[in-house]
């Protein structure tokens, strides 16, 4: 994907993982386009976000589960007001949380990838868009929303 | 909840203060002064030295440490400090509460909840700065655009109007109510800049369903409230203004990253609430009047329906323009003009104009108040909210 087809402009800050390493497997899957979320070896239960201990059942074992690239629109915004100044041309967008049912039920922040202003509503199905940055100063792939059919 | 293990009626507000308060920007004193003078202001309203003050309360990362303080003011000693772990404005009751606690439990006599912000001295909450690689909770939000506090919680506001089928005219509401009182108040910062229908309508989208006048000013001021016990109180003046009740919390997983707390569509009071109304020995309609902290018009929309003032039901009935005003509508909202349009004072004005309704001292007073509650912080993950009455109230 070139730069121009990134949702918002250039110059917002880039992701990192963690210096601690918790999170670094989710953004190296997200180099190779898969979207993992943690599951735990011990009970099954799904996570999100990350931690280094599982909610359900406290246990340590904790693993990362690659998930179908799919879900459902939970809650939506639409930004008019550019609150950083990479983004004072960039006019409305939306933030998605997109709900994984498929993964326990976590949810996801992202963009929906298309027409700012295109009719969509809580429950539509939507699909990952994985949007590289291959010229930053390190690399990271961003996961975005399109809707489905 | 046994009487003898609760701050229920033990403790009492004895002075309130504030610094003039200023748009963002503005203030020509920097924020340690701002603060001396709410300080000094409230312990002249309390008819007490400042001397005598033993112990501070404040929270959100307030920038003005009780040491310095304490030395500032001439403290004799100072016997109790405390900061409440949250975010945004969530402490500003439960800072009141904190000091109530340390005085029930003897670790001090004469305790101050404060808070001063300049956000023109330190920089804007409205504002997300840099451009440096972020990591942790921020690297799942900031890179998508969802950055400042408006952005943050939008979204909770989407499913709740969604779920329930609530109208965007219960926060139209809200904010015209806020203006209309401020119009009464000669400290408000929008003092003298009434706000239409019109006005609301044709104001632009922040973050849709946010427009303008549904966000909270930035502003740079000071706010301070002393407490004491009733005993001591009572010695001092003949109108104390007593805690009934005073809770903080957060529901389960609320500080679960990125928008994963288990019950997404909430303000989180719905269990300080009801542990707020079990420990006053109250119910919602026991209060005359409620000032709910407006970072959002749609987040005050969710605390009043999880404190009970209305329902989810009967939300777009209720929650009108005659209703929300003093001196004669049903549920009194935010009569000093609040966050919205007195001054974004991290709730604690709130906690002031809670205390001058009780008092009969409120530029929109409500007749005959006794009971007053004031909210702090909804939507962030640990909230915070208080009740406070008259002698009458405490029965
Ligand atoms: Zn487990």
């Amino acid at each position: 994907m070139t730069e121009r087809n990134h949702v918002l402009p250039p110059g917002l800050p880039a992701p990192a993982p963690m210096r601690d390493g918790l999170d670094a497997p989710f953004w190296a899957a997200t180099r190779r386009h898969e979207l993992v979320v943690q599951r735990c070896n011990g009970c099954g239960g799904w996570q999100w976000g990350p931690e280094w201990n599982c909610h359900h059942c406290l246990g340590f074992d904790i693993g990362w589960t690659e998930v179908e690239a799919t879900g459902v629109i939970y809650s939506w915004e639409r930004p008019w007001y550019p609150v950083h100044r990479a983004l004072a041309e960039a006019g409305p967008y939306v933030v998605l949380l997109v709900e994984l049912p498929h993964a326990g039920g976590v949810r996801m922040v992202g963009n929906l990838v298309g027409d700012p202003l295109q009719p969509f509503q809580i429950g539509d199905r939507v699909r990952a868009v994985f949007e590289d940055h291959d010229d930053a100063d390190t690399p990271f792939t961003l996961v975005q929303w399109e809707r489905m059919g | 909840m046994g009487n003898d293990l609760t701050v229920r009626g033990r403790v009492a507000v004895v002075g309130v203060g504030e610094s003039t308060y200023y748009k963002r920007g503005q203030s020509p004193d920097p924020e340690f002064v701002l603060l001396l003078k709410a300080i000094l202001a409230a312990c002249a309203d309390a008819g007490i030295a400042p001397s005598q003050i033993d112990g501070f309360c404040s929270y959100s990362n307030d920038r003005n440490d009780p040491p310095r303080l304490a030395a500032a003011l001439g403290l004799r000693e100072l016997r109790f400090s405390n900061m409440q772990w949250t975010s945004g404005g969530g402490g500003a009751a439960g800072a009141v509460g904190n000091a109530a606690a340390a005085i029930v439990a003897g670790n001090a006599e004469c305790v101050v909840a404060f808070r001063s912000l300049a956000q023109g001295q330190f920089g804007r909450f409205g504002q997300g700065g840099g451009s440096r690689p972020i990591s942790g909770e921020y690297a799942y939000q900031i890179p998508y655009g969802k950055i400042s506090p408006a952005q943050s919680y939008a979204m909770r506001t989407t499913r709740v109007l969604w779920e329930h089928g609530i109208s965007r005219d219960t926060m139209k509401a809200i904010a015209l109510a806020a203006y209309h009182h401020a119009q009464n108040n000669p400290r408000a910062v929008m003092y003298g800049r009434p706000l239409t229908p019109e006005a609301y309508d044709e104001s632009r989208w922040i973050v849709e369903p946010y427009r303008l006048f549904d966000c909270c000013q930035e502003n740079d001021g000071a706010a301070a409230v002393v407490l004491m016990s009733a005993e001591r109180a009572r010695e001092l003046r003949v109108d104390p203004v007593y805690v009934l009740g005073a809770q903080q919390g957060g529901p389960r997983r609320s500080g679960a990253w990125a928008d994963n707390n288990t019950d997404y569509a909430t303000s989180s009071f719905k269990h300080v609430a009801e542990r707020l109304f079990a420990q006053a020995q109250l119910g919602p309609a026991d209060v005359d009047v409620v000032q709910s902290y407006e970072n959002f018009t749609g987040g005050v929309l969710m605390s009043l329906i999880e404190h009970g003032f209305c329902t989810y039901e009967n939300a777009n009935e209720v929650l009108t323009f005659d209703n929300l005003v003093a001196p004669k509508g049903r549920l009194p909202l935010n009569t000093s003009g609040g966050n919205l349009a007195e001054c974004y004072m991290h709730g604690l004005g709130l906690v002031i104009e809670a205390v001058r309704q009780i008092r009969g001292e409120s530029s929109n007073q409500v007749p005959g108040a006794k009971v007053a509650l004031a909210s702090a912080g909804p939507m962030v993950p640990v909230v915070s909210s208080l009740i406070v009455g008259n002698g009458e109230a405490l029965g």
